[in-house]
């Protein structure tokens, strides 16, 4: 990976210049809109935004509404998407079900993120014994399949939505902290910071204020792919019922007590299926695209 | 070579405590107590103190946590783990017939992962560029975003229910398999086809495949005899790993299917806090998780006499 900028290098102590960093966000804005994937992409993540945002503005119907007088009614005129088994609007249920699905890649993602990087950090910092330790705390989660590491840590904090999203952020944690720990260790051995060294900057600040905004493009670069999958973990884990609870418009969650009317009326499983599929394809593609913007070499 | 697998096996067995201390953490974090007393019948206010502290000395929990993690270490060395809170039998005996049959789920899977991922990773390698490369592409990035509990529901609505082909519930019988394979092994072929596809890219571009199209081998013989055995080897790494992908999609999978095995079990287990049950699933699936990739290990050091066996 090159680093074409390395912000904190140049500029004197003590202050940072954010201007060439929002031209270079703009740019690769910019590249991202010319991008094909990048689009179609940019325009899922964008319309699930929209739908968690103004959710209750666009909503037909309440979404917990139970009208048994028109249960399983077939998508038509009245009800876009169709009716489920409580007669409750699908449509509705769908563009609610946004506003769990950011809620889950936000804060998921940010504590895998935020717990990897404090971790990968504490071994490069700290060196040593701090060092192994951490390595071997990582190695013993990722001995764990992914899936497997996610029931043992709802096993022990019982099931819920906000335990499906700790868990999903806590089983990201050792991807993050290994990356970073790789990442930040080749960054120490350039020379800036050996002469920041020599200059007589410590170490917490060699390691927050130079290394980490320099393995910051591989982390974006990883949480393109971890965010899509933890979207994806969290909807299986409501629908195991381990995760988001009937009758919230979760959408793995409307699956669970869909699925035995699949072989009458396939809308009440399409309506929360499909939702989950697009969107993860959205991001996935997005990711793709911020890839090849990133890091041009990896395509 | 028996060098290097004493010393692959001696890295694992930190491992294999580590696997052992968080399955015990387990039992360690969830509020037992209120979860015993549940199970313990319904006792009367006098009755129920007596009846949790027999509860809590039978499971150890009046012990101190590092005597509690021994004797649970202890217990496990010897093969015993436990009778299950909910039924009071043996846990050994509630899960060692859906341990097989998550097997046999998991090794179908992994056969059809393996033969959809390699040709398609093959055939999107060697027509590089044309329309099966860019076909396999988007089947691919639909594969990692597509929930294996949807794509098995529509495959129940098709082959199941509009076509009536096969079973869509159950476990036993060839004929139920065949869904719940196809599920779990289409998914995990997605990612296993784009690193057949690149890793045959690699070889391919070697000087030895022009040396073998210069002698006028036919290109079916150089692509499986000199390009695939090379690429297998870097194949053969990602295959061990995805076994945890298989494993864990399986929990999933058997849920959708209502196939007996320990995925269905574990997920029913943490809904009724039955500790027992859940520690032994999560640890002997991740034993078989760690195994496996020993075994790949030392398979790989076997294969490529270039690895140097450190």
């Amino acid at each position: 990976m090159t680093h074409q900028t390395t912000p904190g290098t140049l500029a004197p102590a003590g202050t940072v210049d954010h201007r060439p960093r929002r031209s270079g966000l703009i740019r690769i804005l910019r590249r991202l809109a010319r991008h094909r994937s990048g689009r179609i992409g940019g325009a899922a993540v964008l319309v699930i935004i929209l739908m968690a945002a103004f959710g209750s503005l666009l909503v037909p119907y309440a979404p917990l509404k139970i009208d048994m007088a028109h249960r399983l009614l077939p998508p038509g005129a009245s009800h876009w998407f169709g009716t489920d088994e409580l007669g409750r609007d699908l449509l509705s249920r769908v563009i609610f079900g946004a506003r769990y699905l950011l809620l889950v890649g936000v804060y998921s993602t940010a504590i895998a993120f935020g717990g990897g990087v404090l971790l990968g950090l504490l071994a490069v910092a700290g060196g040593g014994w701090t060092d192994m330790l951490v390595m071997r705390l990582v190695d013993i989660m990722l001995a764990f399949p992914y899936v497997l590491l996610l029931l043992a840590i709802i096993a022990a904090l019982g099931p819920s939505l906000t335990t499906a999203m700790v868990a999903v952020g806590i089983a990201g944690i050792p991807g993050y902290a290994r990356l970073v720990r790789g990442e930040a260790l080749s960054v120490r051995e350039r020379e800036y910071v050996d002469a920041m060294r020599v200059l007589g900057a410590g170490t917490l600040r060699i390691t927050l204020g130079t290394i980490l905004p320099s393995i910051l493009p591989a982390l974006v670069i990883y949480t393109s792919y971890v965010m899509p999958l933890a979207v994806l973990s969290a909807s299986a884990l409501s629908f195991l019922g381990l995760g988001a609870q009937p009758p919230l418009p979760e959408w793995g969650a409307m699956l669970v007590s869909s699925r035995s009317f699949l072989a009458t009326a396939w809308w009440v499983v399409a309506a929360p299926g499909m939702a989950i599929f697009l969107s993860i394809l959205g991001l996935n593609l997005f990711g793709n695209a911020l890839r090849d913007v990133l890091d041009p070499k990896h395509s | 070579m028996a060098a290097f697998i004493l010393r692959r096996l001696l890295v694992t067995i930190p491992v294999l405590a580590g696997i052992l201390f968080a399955t015990f953490l387990i039992k360690a974090l969830i509020p037992t107590d209120a979860v015993l007393a549940l199970y313990s019948g319904k006792v009367t206010e006098q009755k129920a103190e007596a009846a949790i502290a027999a509860i809590r000395a039978k499971y150890d929990l009046d012990k101190p946590w590092y005597e509690q993690f021994a004797s649970y270490a202890v217990k496990v060395a010897q093969g015993d783990l436990g009778e299950s809170i909910r039924t009071r039998r043996p846990v050994a005996d509630e899960i060692g017939f859906r341990y097989v049959n998550t097997m046999i789920l998991t090794g179908a899977a992994l056969l059809v992962a393996v033969l959809v991922g390699l040709t398609t990773g093959i055939a999107s390698a060697y027509w590089k560029g044309s329309w099966i490369d860019e076909a396999a592409m988007a089947v691919g990035i639909m594969g990692i975003s597509m929930p294996a509990f949807f794509f098995g529901l529509v495959l129940i609505y098709f082959f199941g229910v509009q076509l009536k082909w096969l079973p869509v519930i159950g476990t036993g019988d060839l004929r139920s398999l065949i869904l719940p394979a196809l599920t779990l092994g289409l998914i995990e072929s997605a990612p296993l086809s784009r690193i057949t596809r690149s890793s045959m890219l690699d070889v391919l571009s070697q000087d030895y495949i022009k040396a073998a199209r210069a002698k006028g081998l036919s290109e079916a013989y150089i692509v499986l005899r000199h390009a695939l055995p090379n690429a297998l080897l870097s194949i053969l790494t990602i295959v061990g790993l995805q076994i945890g992908g298989l494993l864990g999609g399986a929990f999933i999978i058997e849920v959708v299917f209502g196939w007996h095995g320990i995925g269905e079990l574990a997920v029913k287990a943490i809904g009724w806090r039955d500790f027992t049950i859940t520690q032994a699933i999560i640890l002997i699936s991740a034993c078989t998780y760690v195994s496996v990739n020993l075994v790949v290990d030392i398979l790989y050091a076997w294969a490529d006499p270039r690895i140097n066996h450190r």
